[in-house]
């Protein structure tokens, strides 16, 4: 068999996006320049989901903003620094080549249809809501608690756009699935599950927490068995499309997530203890997992799990 | 237990000892025997509890006959301030060494090395291995003013333990010490007069902006130590990128062939939010 076919068996559509694979850069990895873009999809990634954009630029809090645990899991508390819309899309202002998907973080509709209407027509294939990040207040998983308001927020972005939305769901303290209905109800194409986890790391020896923001996000293998429940629920009640996401390091487990039920799944602290040759190794272990399986399409595994 | 093995996790050090270089620049050292086997160039993310996490270039310092870990500081912003203002027994984070370093090519005859401010920290350490290779070296260590001439001693000293042939020459912006200038005219003089093999730098970017089109001009391969806003420091948050480079993890040296392709060196760099900024002020 030539890699040709071998690579056709990953070619998957999810809500109206082609991809050539189903491995994703998750949003807040590296995403914020057209160059890295480019470079992440010549590494071998199906598509690239961008940084969480804001209606205006955003610094972040100060460092440390990333701490890294012993089980290759990380907590982060960047505080969604990003360029702004603006900047932003004058930076992808000459993409045609990545199949780019741009996340937007908001406080109310009004953002998110700002937002939309600037970027709808720059050379992106979809949008992700940001409705879960866990470190920021009156952003994210604040707004993503509220069913009400994130139905206000979807119906605005879909109606700003004809390209699909995905709604980025976190473990806050609304049921993933009620918070997913309200989004789906509203007109979401998919959802993207899980965001991290509210999580500290405090020094023994100096007595502080380290990040400087206190509190911030559990990502990696330590999220993954959460996760990996979260997408078997949301694909046994609502059967849509999902991005998985939460602690994909290998083949494995993006194997293990595509049979709970996700369409594709994003990776990105694994690129912290692989570097950007995590996708392409990816990709050979599940090409090679199909054929000793007897699988023509990535497809067929969608899901299949809930047989049992 | 923890892992120990694991240089990304942060590692809490006390402070041995604190060494005034200039009025603005101090030395912080530390016991780790990962920093003592670091190579020129390289960095380590040093957190200061409470205020800030700053990427440092790393040092080794011998007190008596013993190895230590160091970092050189000089006050600017809050982070680098309060750790210019640390004491002996107080207690910092680190982690790391990260980063590639300079490289140093079999069978190079001479080089020459030219540094400003704190970019001096890897390039000194670099001077001394470059000559216990035996490469002839002549080293340029620019500064603002005389009192601000950093690691003098250290290049004397390096001097003194060799015998080989190495050179020292200074410049300052306002010509209280050596030539009066820019480091990168007194290497076009020094680059009329002598031939070299390779070029190294660190410092301020358009200063080794002119040491890359010095590099360009006399055919000399140059290697250059970039800074960039850092955050992660292990190549997950894109804040330090450069074109299509992360600084952390794909320098952060970068040689000639790849300076070429990076259009944004010594013309912009990302500030905290991710916007371009330019290094001169648009008109």
């Amino acid at each position: 068999m030539n890699l040709e076919i071998k690579s056709e068996m990953l070619n998957l559509e999810v809500a109206g996006m082609y991809l050539r694979n189903p491995i994703i850069l998750a949003s807040g990895f590296l995403g914020i320049s057209q160059a890295i873009f480019e470079r992440i999809y010549d590494e071998g990634a199906g598509a690239v989901v961008s940084k969480s954009i804001s209606r205006y630029p955003m610094e972040g809090y100060r460092n440390p903003t990333i701490v890294v645990l012993e089980n290759k899991s990380y907590i982060n508390a960047v505080g969604l620094s990003n360029p702004g819309c603006e900047a932003f899309s004058e930076e992808i202002k000459t993409n045609d080549k990545v199949p780019l998907i741009v996340s937007l973080v908001g406080s109310d509709p009004s953002d998110f249809e700002i937002m939309t209407r600037k970027l709808d027509g720059s050379g992106i294939i979809g949008f992700e809501i940001n409705l879960s990040c866990p470190h920021v207040q009156k952003l994210g998983l604040e707004v993503g608690d509220d069913p009400q308001m994130v139905k206000s927020i979807v119906e605005t972005t879909k109606s700003n756009t004809t390209k699909p939305v995905f709604v980025k769901v976190g473990v806050g303290s609304t049921n993933i699935l009620d918070i997913s209905q309200a989004a789906l109800n509203a007109g979401a194409d998919g959802i993207t599950a899980i965001n991290t986890i509210r999580a500290m790391k405090i020094s023994i020896d100096n007595f502080n927490p380290i990040l400087s923001n206190k509190v911030g996000g559990l990502s990696g293998p330590s999220i993954k068995p959460i996760a990996i429940r979260c997408v078997y629920e949301l694909w046994k009640k609502f059967k849509v499309p999902i991005f998985g996401c939460g602690g994909v390091s290998n083949w494995e487990d993006a194997v293990e997530f595509m049979i709970a039920g996700a369409t594709s799944f994003q990776v990105g602290t694994a690129i912290g203890f692989g570097g950007m040759s995590v996708f392409n190794s990816i990709s050979n272990g599940i090409v090679k997992y199909m054929e000793r399986k007897g699988y023509q399409s990535v497809k067929e595994l969608i899901g299949r799990s809930h047989k049992y | 237990m923890v892992d120990h093995t694991n240089t990304d996790i942060l590692r809490s050090v006390q402070i041995e000892r604190v060494i005034a270089e200039t009025p603005s620049i101090r030395t912080i050292i530390f016991e780790d025997k990962y920093s003592v086997a670091s190579m020129p160039g390289q960095f380590l993310m040093v957190w200061i509890p409470e205020v800030d996490e700053l990427p440092m270039s790393v040092g080794i310092e011998n007190l008596g006959s013993h190895k230590f870990g160091a970092v050189t500081v000089r006050k600017y912003g809050p982070g680098s301030t309060a750790l210019y203002y640390k004491k002996g027994g107080e207690r910092i984070g680190i982690r790391g060494p990260y980063g590639n370093y300079f490289s140093i090519p079999k069978n190079l005859r001479n080089a020459l090395i030219i540094g400003g401010g704190t970019g001096l920290v890897p390039l000194v350490r670099l001077f001394g291995d470059l000559l216990n290779y035996h490469v002839n070296t002549t080293l340029i260590m620019g500064s603002r003013t005389k009192s601000e001439v950093l690691f003098e001693h250290k290049a004397q000293k390096i001097l003194t333990d060799n015998n080989h042939n190495g050179n020292v020459a200074f410049s300052t912006d306002d010509g209280t010490y050596g030539d009066k200038g820019s480091t990168v005219d007194l290497a076009e003089s020094i680059l009329l007069s002598k031939k070299f093999e390779m070029l190294y730098t660190c410092g301020p970017e358009l200063m080794m902006k002119g040491v890359q089109k010095l590099g360009e001009r006399f055919s000399i391969p140059v290697e250059a130590s970039l800074e960039r806003y850092m955050k992660c420091a292990i190549g997950i948050c894109g804040s330090c990128c450069i074109n299509d480079r992360l600084v952390c993890q794909d320098g952060t040296i970068f040689d000639s062939n790849r300076l070429r392709q990076l259009t944004e060196f010594g013309v912009s760099y990302r500030d905290k939010s991710g916007r371009l900024s330019s290094f001169i002020p648009q008109p």
